[in-house]
């Protein structure tokens, strides 16, 4: 179980005329064994939190708990060690370093060629053509995104938060991608999307939402209120806030 | 050989015996070991130290090693290499120097190449420095390599310096045909007090002609780097140069890429960044389970690869 409790994000806070609160007040839980779809109008603060459950930025309020524990204060290092695992929702890119180097790291060993290409082929990519290739910008964006993907695979752990897994991945099924959620299943997926065939395959949905608490629920409880193309997100219904 | 001779040419040139084909390895100033062949044939000079290089027209996937190793401080090896390479030939040349100084002073390795290869013909050339030795003692290389490329010719130059060297001046000059391409990947690491300078002056005097220039430095520590390059496309050409450094510790990079366009159809392009390492490929691999050291080292690693 992870838990946030009362989590308050402000920016800029050294300069007060552009000092902002992006996170009010936020609690959610993400029980184990459950996938939680994120989601929400761009820039209400999805991978700010994400972000923040990774330990890359710091609550300026609140708590973070996992299975009891208050890892708020834990470095990204170690809760990488505790079993958080996050692909980033724009993967970044090295000079020099080879997917097959991000792999190595990311089990902590050196990989035999087999294992290495194993995570490659579930992202969906022809592993020999991309083993050896650096993580740089000759990558094209969904490219890179197949690989942030196939390296959290690699780490394995417990909480995995994958922010946008689908963006920039066209011409790929998105049932392949829900399959590689579905094996994830015995552990806690949190995914950033709008994508609706991964908000079908959500147990839970969270609408986060800049000016208000967000908005939780069963997928079946929320996904009728975001069929409206128009205003996906500001249905806002009568819906129980947790 | 001894075991310290044989550690140092595993280090430069791989070696973990006497090389097949032709070889020269040279320590201390003489000639340690050597085979000619009829192919790749190695000439020893009469009129200063050195070699004359001479690969054959033709000959295709062959290697030659010339590494060399200085054992002894207060020591300066000045040599003198001259590579012909003959038309349509494509081979690999393995140089490279380590020194292990055991004394206060200094150990200096000077090595001048020059390099002409014939129409056509392709050389990669793979050189590594590296050096070793007491605290206090010095190992210096100032190497000059001279290049003249025929028509369509290749040279492929990798270079690396990676450590324990002292301080450096390398100076890279070269003349490009017709069609033909120099392309240069330089691997610099400094730590400590070290100093090292790297210079590139290359004429782009054919038409068609290229050049390459990848120039990826890390220094750490007190160390010290300057990297100038000046290219000058005189007639309708392709020039590009890179000087990508990343600074660690109070290490200092100064980088002054030159070009010239002296010809309407010459297309010259530099490129220079010079910082610390991206915050976010730091957290990237701590994400993965890194600690920030770590991490650091494997974005070094990768950058140095
Ligand atoms: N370090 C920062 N400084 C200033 N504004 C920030 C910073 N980080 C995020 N923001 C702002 O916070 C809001 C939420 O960003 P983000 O979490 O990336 O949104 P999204 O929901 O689209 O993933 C955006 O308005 C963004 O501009
Ligand atoms: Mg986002």
């Amino acid at each position: 179980m992870l838990e946030l409790k009362h989590i308050c994000y402000d920016v800029d806070t050294d300069r007060p005329d552009k000092a902002r609160r992006i996170l009010s007040d936020v609690s959610l839980g993400f029980p184990k064994g459950t996938v939680t779809v994120i989601t929400g109008h761009n820039g209400s603060g999805k991978s700010t939190l994400i972000k923040l459950i990774m330990g890359i930025d710091k609550p300026t309020s609140g708590r973070i708990l996992f299975n009891g524990e208050d890892i708020t204060d834990a470095s990204v290092t170690e809760r990488a060690l505790k079993g958080m695992t996050i692909a980033f929702q724009q993967p970044v890119r090295f000079k020099g370093i080879t997917v097959r180097n991000l792999l190595d790291a990311a089990c902590r060993k050196t990989c035999t060629t087999g294992e290495a290409c194993k995570y490659l082929y579930s992202v969906g990519l022809c592993a020999k053509d991309y083993i050896d290739r650096p993580v740089d910008d000759t990558l094209s964006g969904g490219e890179l995104k197949r690989i942030e993907l196939a390296t959290a695979l690699a780490k394995g752990g417990e909480v995995f938060l994958l922010d946008e897994p689908e963006a920039g991945i066209d011409l790929w099924s998105f049932d392949e991608l829900v399959s590689v959620f579905e094996k994830l299943r015995d552990k806690t997926v949190v995914i950033v999307s709008h994508q609706s065939k991964i908000l079908q395959a959500a147990d839970r949905i969270v609408v986060l939402n800049s000016a208000a608490q967000p908005v939780v629920g069963s997928r079946d409880e929320i996904l009728p209120s975001l069929t409206d193309v128009g205003a996906p997100y500001c249905m806002r219904g009568g819906m129980a806030t947790e | 050989m001894e075991k310290l001779d044989r550690e140092l040419l595993e280090k430069i040139a791989e070696l973990h015996s006497v090389p097949e084909g032709s070889f020269n390895i040279r320590k201390n100033g003489e000639r340690l070991a050597a085979n000619s062949t009829e192919e790749i044939s190695i000439v020893q000079k009469t009129d200063k130290p050195g070699i004359d290089i001479i690969v054959a027209p033709g000959v295709k996937n062959k290697s030659v090693h010339i590494p060399v190793i200085l054992t002894v401080g207060d020591f300066t090896d000045t040599v003198y290499n001259d590579f012909f390479i003959g038309e349509d030939a494509d081979v690999t040349i393995v140089a490279g120097c380590g020194i292990h100084n055991p004394g206060k002073g200094k150990a200096e390795h000077d090595g001048v190449h020059t390099f002409r290869l014939g129409k056509h013909s392709r050389v990669k050339y793979v050189e590594r420095h590296y050096g070793e030795g007491v605290q206090g003692s010095k190992r210096v290389f100032d190497p000059v390599t001279n290049v003249f490329l025929e028509e369509g010719a290749v040279l492929e130059m990798d270079t690396t310096q990676l450590g324990g060297v002292t301080f450096t001046d390398r100076m890279t000059d070269a003349v490009i045909g017709d069609g033909a391409k120099l392309l240069v990947k330089e691997r610099l690491l400094t730590d400590g007090e070290e100093k090292a300078i790297s210079r590139f002056r290359v004429l782009l005097k054919g038409k068609d002609s290229t050049c390459d220039i990848v120039s990826r430095n890390v220094a750490r520590g007190n160390s010290r780097q300057e990297f100038y390059s000046d290219v000058v496309g005189e007639n309708s050409c392709f020039g590009h140069v890179e000087c990508d450094g990343i600074l660690l510790d109070g290490a200092r990079i100064l980088s002054t890429p030159q070009i010239d366009a002296a010809h309407p159809d010459a297309s010259l392009v530099h490129e220079a960044a010079v910082g610390k390492i991206a915050g976010d490929q730091l957290t990237k691999l701590m994400s993965l389970g890194l600690t920030e050291k770590e991490a650091e080292d494997a974005v070094i690693k990768g950058f140095l690869h």
